[in-house]
């Protein structure tokens, strides 16, 4: 008897379990690109309808040797060692923001290969060590 | 076994269990807090923000485990009716709760000195604000619920739910682009947190995780006294 009611109760949570995987997979679908916090070079590069007055968010490495400083502007190359976008900006940029380290530009596409920026965010990446240890793995990597 | 179930016998070795937690806590958290504070290196990047670790990643990862938790006894007592470990989740959610808010409030004093932002929409970020919805609804659906058996129900629905959300979580930073760094520690790569500061992460996990059992046995064991005051009916 009890039994049988657990039986139920089960069935109504295994049914209620595939309809929310269901229901948020296809809400997630229709989000599709806002879930994506940037897009990379190469996936703007691949993109058909790059609509240029539309804000949006790129994101990668800041190129090795690319930073370019002005009086008030700054220019460096995206990259995510597949593709490149230049990236100009005037402002301040994060303490973190640094050559060979992760970068979010948000802002406005001139075209495919040119960006401004309104606003810059540093991206960290999953590593901490401490200042000794990185400068081991610098002298090593030369 | 139905002896380790009956709630007195239970009340008594929480009381043990209790004494104990308590008096470990004390050291736990000085120990952690002194390597996470003075004794471990300064990150080569972030310089004393790492700190901010020590606090978010445990506070984050109580959210979660905390969340699933109570998924778990919800969705027990919705098969099969155990009314004693309704006591568990309602002991543990608020706990949860906090420690989500906790994990934002941290992640958010990190982020403007290193991201150059206090939040961002990104999928990480996001599920995470979406956790502490669900955390607040499943407090409300059993304190304002009247009867109990709509009040399981709902808190089934929102476990349900809020179970994928915690999947989502976790996966968040490996489907999608996100501003949040990847894990740093998982079961299935090697961990990327340097050595130095991967023992004062320990020593604030286990401490944290300490705290949420003295403060979860207090509150199961005041859950089971007014119980046995007022009986269940009437909670």
């Amino acid at each position: 008897m009890l039994l049988k009611k657990v039986k139920i109760r089960l069935s109504i949570l295994l049914a209620l379990s595939v309809l929310s995987v269901l229901a948020i997979f296809l809400l997630f679908k229709v989000l599709e690109d806002n879930v994506l916090y940037f897009y990379s070079p190469s996936e703007i590069k691949n993109s058909d309808d790059i609509n240029l007055k539309k804000k949006i968010r790129i994101g990668g490495m800041v190129k090795k040797g690319s930073i370019q400083s002005y009086e008030r502007d700054i220019k460096f190359i995206v990259t995510d060692l597949k593709n490149e976008i230049i990236v100009s900006y005037s402002g301040t940029v994060p303490a973190l923001f640094a050559e060979g380290k992760g970068v979010v530009a948000e802002g406005s596409l001139k075209d495919k290969k040119f960006f401004i920026a309104k606003r810059i965010l540093a991206k960290h990446d999953e590593n901490y060590m401490p200042p000794e240890v990185q400068e081991s793995l610098n002298k090593d990597a030369k | 076994m139905i002896k380790y179930l009956n709630p007195s016998y239970v009340f008594k070795i929480s009381g043990k269990l209790l004494n104990l937690f308590k008096t470990l806590l004390i050291p736990l958290v000085a120990i952690g807090l002194i390597f996470s504070l003075f004794l471990s290196p300064e990150d080569y990047i972030q310089g004393d923000s790492v700190r901010i670790m020590y606090i978010h990643v445990p506070s984050a990862w109580i959210s979660l485990f905390g969340f699933a938790a109570i998924s778990f006894f919800c969705i027990l007592n919705f098969l099969f009716k155990i009314k004693n470990v309704t006591l568990i989740y309602k002991s543990l959610a608020p706990i949860g709760l906090t420690f989500n808010i906790v994990a934002i409030v941290t992640g958010s004093l990190w982020g403007q000195p290193t991201w150059g932002t206090w939040w961002a929409w990104d999928a990480r970020l996001t599920s995470m604000l979406v956790l502490m919805f669900f955390y607040i609804a499943f407090i409300f659906s059993y304190k304002f619920i009247k009867s109990p058996d709509r009040s399981i129900k709902a808190c089934t629905l929102i476990s349900v739910l809020g179970l994928i959300n915690i999947i989502i979580i976790k996966y968040s930073v490996e489907w999608w682009s996100t501003l949040h760094q990847p894990s740093s520690i998982s079961l299935a790569k090697e961990t990327t947190v340097h050595f130095s500061m991967l023992i004062p992460l320990g020593l604030m996990v286990f401490a944290l995780f300490m705290y949420v059992a003295v403060i979860f046995l207090m509150k199961y064991r005041i859950e089971t006294i007014r119980v046995k005051k007022k009986g269940f009916k009437k909670l």
